[in-house]
């Protein structure tokens, strides 16, 4: 009797504190992450970022280089378990919106980095890569990789 | 050399194409970095370790295409494109491609 109530408390026990852990650390982390990235945006934010291919006429540019940004941000259990539930009625995915969002705002905020550190303020002919890593269980995502390069230069 | 990922280098001029080249490299996570990955899953965050390894994984790949790029004997390589694509569960491989070219100074207009 008493064996059997212990196993019923781990096993429905155990998920739901993971569950508690991944709404309550995993939306903390997510919460402070959007105010860091916020706030190093405001300070980038008088680089011109531009994915166009060519310069517009007439433009005075110095040499330019690569500059790169990447970023891998982890999903956390409580995302995966609403996108899980997500998966059965279908529809937006928001907790995972939010993740990919993060992820690539983080991996060009790194890629203007480089580019303030070299004193340009133009990056140009900007790409952005995405992919997923794969998770320890089968079919479920485990993070979001995302890698943003362009070419930096200074504009005169 | 110089590396651009623009069909233009500012300032020269293009005077010789010289073809396509390419590095790649597969990486695999270690066991540590995959541990340390599974408890970032249930709070969220950045995975550093994974993160460490791409940017070691791009400079490595990027290393092997300039190798190739001076081998054809060009001094720039433009257009350059990075992909990313998963093998299996354990591994993924990082590819960067580019244009081999010859540039030269733009030459300076007459006063």
């Amino acid at each position: 009797m008493d064996e059997g109530i212990i196993n019923i408390l781990i096993v429905v026990g155990i998920p739901l504190g993971l569950l508690a852990a991944g709404l309550l650390i995993g939306g903390a982390v997510e919460r402070a992450h959007l105010r860091h990235l916020d706030r190093r945006e405001q300070e980038l934010s008088g680089i011109l970022v531009s994915d166009l291919r060519w310069l517009p006429a007439g433009w005075e540019v110095s040499a330019g280089h690569l500059v790169v940004g990447e970023a891998v941000i982890a999903t956390d259990y409580f995302k995966v378990f609403v996108a899980g539930i997500r998966n059965l009625f279908g529809g937006r995915v928001r907790s995972y919106e939010t993740l990919v969002d993060r992820a690539r705002r983080e991996a060009i905020v790194r890629m203007l980095d480089e580019a303030s550190a070299a004193g340009c303020n133009v990056v140009w002919s900007v790409r952005i890569e995405t992919s997923t890593i794969q998770g320890k269980q089968q079919g479920k995502s485990g993070g979001i990789e995302v890698m943003a390069y362009g070419t930096a230069m200074r504009a005169v | 050399m110089i590396v651009l990922n623009t069909e233009f280098v500012p300032g020269k001029r293009v005077v010789e194409v010289k073809g396509l080249v390419q590095g790649n490299t597969v990486r695999a996570k270690h066991v540590g970095r995959d541990i340390a990955a599974s408890f970032k899953n249930i709070f969220g965050g950045e995975l550093k370790g994974y993160t460490e390894l791409l940017i070691e994984s791009r400079r490595e790949a990027t290393q092997r295409m300039i190798a190739q790029a001076q081998q054809l004997g060009a001094n720039a390589v433009v257009n350059v494109r990075f992909a990313t694509s998963s093998i299996t569960a354990g591994a993924a491989e990082l590819y960067v491609y580019g244009t081999a070219v010859v540039v030269e100074d733009e030459p300076q207009p007459l006063e």
